[in-house]
């Protein structure tokens, strides 16, 4: 076991020089551009940037939903991929969609009901199992899909704004939702938004995109004790840096 | 503290409608059943008019004389017996074409070359009027129940082969990512995602193709006459024969009460599927029921 022992801990995600490129010839229009960007295992990750920064399809190709034209991705472990919509399966209960995320990873029958339960008590909905997704407001089915990307007992969790169709309260518990959940389970996370105050409140690093096509312009760490708030002066301060930079990117478009 | 807040928000956003009680139970079973109750006398009214004008007056039987022709017909075994033959021949072709059409509509809908292949014959098929396979049918199986069954098999299967692969289609890319994402690959796939998924949309293909199924049964049983086999047909055939209009009447109202018992089942379904799956329509309820257009415009205050 000395073997295991030794090794170093990889890094849970690795993008080498990723580019993407949709379309050929004259209509290609490329998406991202040498991407690298390295994540540790149990890391925050936000990435942020304007429209066409390509965020989006950098998390379908970490994902593997899609092959990026050129460059290197590894990911170390289990993928999964949450949304700005639930994307709940509206045939199944709350619980049923949870089990069945259970099922695919092939967890026995007996005991998909009992983790279910568990994992439908870790995001707070413990009695809601039998509910129907339309039964359950925008930040609750939120919290479902949480839970059932949870089932996939995924290392990596990608989240594409998962929180951007939700109003600012629901947002705000939902963040100390997603800090506690993280907490003592060595998710390394990938987060996309548009609200630099969300990526700062959020991430142990924040990650600046430029658009059209997709760069990496900088990093900032995010040295701020958690738990933290989003209406917090240190959380203010580092987001109004941090838009600065990305309004100077977005002008650049405007000439 | 935090979590308390949010159980607090999850508890206001789910508060539950206030139970219904007996009396507004009745009165929306009422109110399914009172339209429905008027159509039914508004037609005997029409045909007992029409009657009474004395047009076709040798040929042409009022609602009483029917009725009673129907109840008539009702205590015999020969009635019961061509009713269950009828069933019998639908449930079986009905069966079969699901069968069919299920495992075509799943095959078509998930593999391009094949849809590019027989998606349009499928179509092709649909559009084919039941009543001309027949003579293919005939020469095919004979005089045979074999017959029957072929032809409702042709003429249901492609409605819900079709009906399928609709519903594959429409379902949302974003449900289908979420199913790969967790691991759900072909068969799983499409078990447990675009079956599901297609669910409302083959209702209304099981719906359609029983209407397709009928026809085509009721056609073959006036073209398909199997000696000692009472059927719907058959009766209708032989009461044409001896020029009984009274019981040709009674054996459609008979046709058309399987029809309409047939659809409220379909109906049922539906209404099951478009509740679990949030879909009801909030239209049509109270607030656009007749009260609200019946009271009488109040003038009092007009001078």
């Amino acid at each position: 076991m000395s073997a295991t022992a030794v090794t170093e801990a990889p890094a849970a995600v690795t993008l080498a020089g990723v580019s993407k490129v949709y379309g050929r010839g004259a209509a290609a229009v490329p998406a991202l551009d040498h991407v690298s960007l390295t994540a540790a295992p149990g890391e925050f990750t936000c990435l942020i940037g304007a429209s066409g920064c390509g965020k989006s399809t950098l998390l379908n190709l970490v994902a593997g939903l899609d092959q990026p034209t050129g460059g290197e991705i590894s990911v170390g472990g289990r993928v999964a991929l949450m949304f700005q919509e639930p994307g709940l399966f509206p045939w199944l209960t709350a619980a049923g969609n949870v089990e069945l995320a259970l099922r695919a990873r092939g967890v026995r029958k007996a005991e998909r009901k009992q983790r279910a339960g568990e994992l439908l008590e870790a995001v707070h909905l413990g009695g809601f199992g039998k509910k129907r997704p339309h039964e359950l407001s925008g930040g609750m089915r939120q919290r479902v899909a949480l839970a059932r990307a949870l089932a996939q007992d995924a290392d990596v969790l990608l989240m594409d704004e998962p929180f951007g169709a939700l109003d600012a309260m629901t947002r705000d518990l939902l963040h100390d939702e997603l800090d506690r959940v993280c907490e003592g389970r060595n998710l390394t996370v990938l987060f996309v938004t548009h609200n630099v105050r969300e990526a700062v409140r959020l991430g142990d690093r924040v990650v600046l995109l430029s658009s059209r096509p997709g760069r990496v312009i900088t990093e900032y760490q995010v040295p701020i004790d958690r738990p933290r708030r989003i209406d917090s002066a240190p959380v203010a301060e580092l987001a109004g840096k941090i838009t600065d930079r990305l309004r100077e990117e977005v002008s650049r478009h405007g000439k | 503290m935090a979590s308390n807040t949010l159980l607090g928000l999850d508890a206001l956003d789910t508060a539950a409608p206030a139970p219904r009680d007996a009396g507004q139970t009745a009165r929306k079973a009422w109110g399914a059943v009172w339209p429905k109750l008027a159509a039914l006398a508004i037609v005997w009214v029409i045909w007992e008019l029409i009657h009474l004008s004395g047009w076709k007056k040798l040929v042409f039987p009022g609602p009483g004389a029917t009725l009673s022709n129907l109840w008539d017909q009702a205590q015999t075994a020969l009635f019961w017996q061509a009713v269950e033959t009828t069933l019998e021949r639908a449930l079986l072709g009905y069966a079969l074409a699901l069968l069919i059409g299920v495992v075509v509509g799943s095959l078509v809908s998930r593999n391009r070359a094949l849809r590019s292949a027989v998606g349009s014959l499928i179509t092709g098929l649909q559009l084919m009027p039941s009543l001309a396979w027949f003579p293919f049918a005939i020469i095919l199986f004979g005089i045979t129940t074999e017959a029957i069954i072929f032809v409702i098999v042709l003429a249901a299967a492609p409605s819900i082969a079709n009906s399928l692969i609709a519903g594959v289609d429409y379902t949302p890319p974003l449900m289908v990512k979420a199913g790969k994402m967790m691991g759900l690959r072909r068969l799983s796939l499409h078990w447990h995602l675009f079956m599901p998924a297609s669910l409302p949309t083959f209702v209304a293909g099981l719906k359609q193709a029983w209407a397709f199924a009928f026809h085509a049964l009721i056609a073959g049983e006036l073209l398909v006459i199997i000696a000692n086999r009472p059927s719907l047909g058959v009766l209708l055939s032989t009461d044409q024969d001896q020029a009984d209009m009274t019981s040709v009447v009674a054996i459609m109202i008979t046709i058309l009460i399987i029809g309409i018992v047939v659809d409220g089942l379909f109906g049922t379904a539906n209404r099951v599927i478009r509740r679990r799956w949030g879909l009801e329509q909030v239209l049509l309820q109270k607030s656009c029921s007749l009260g609200v257009f019946a009271r009488e415009p109040d003038y009092s205050g007009v001078t």
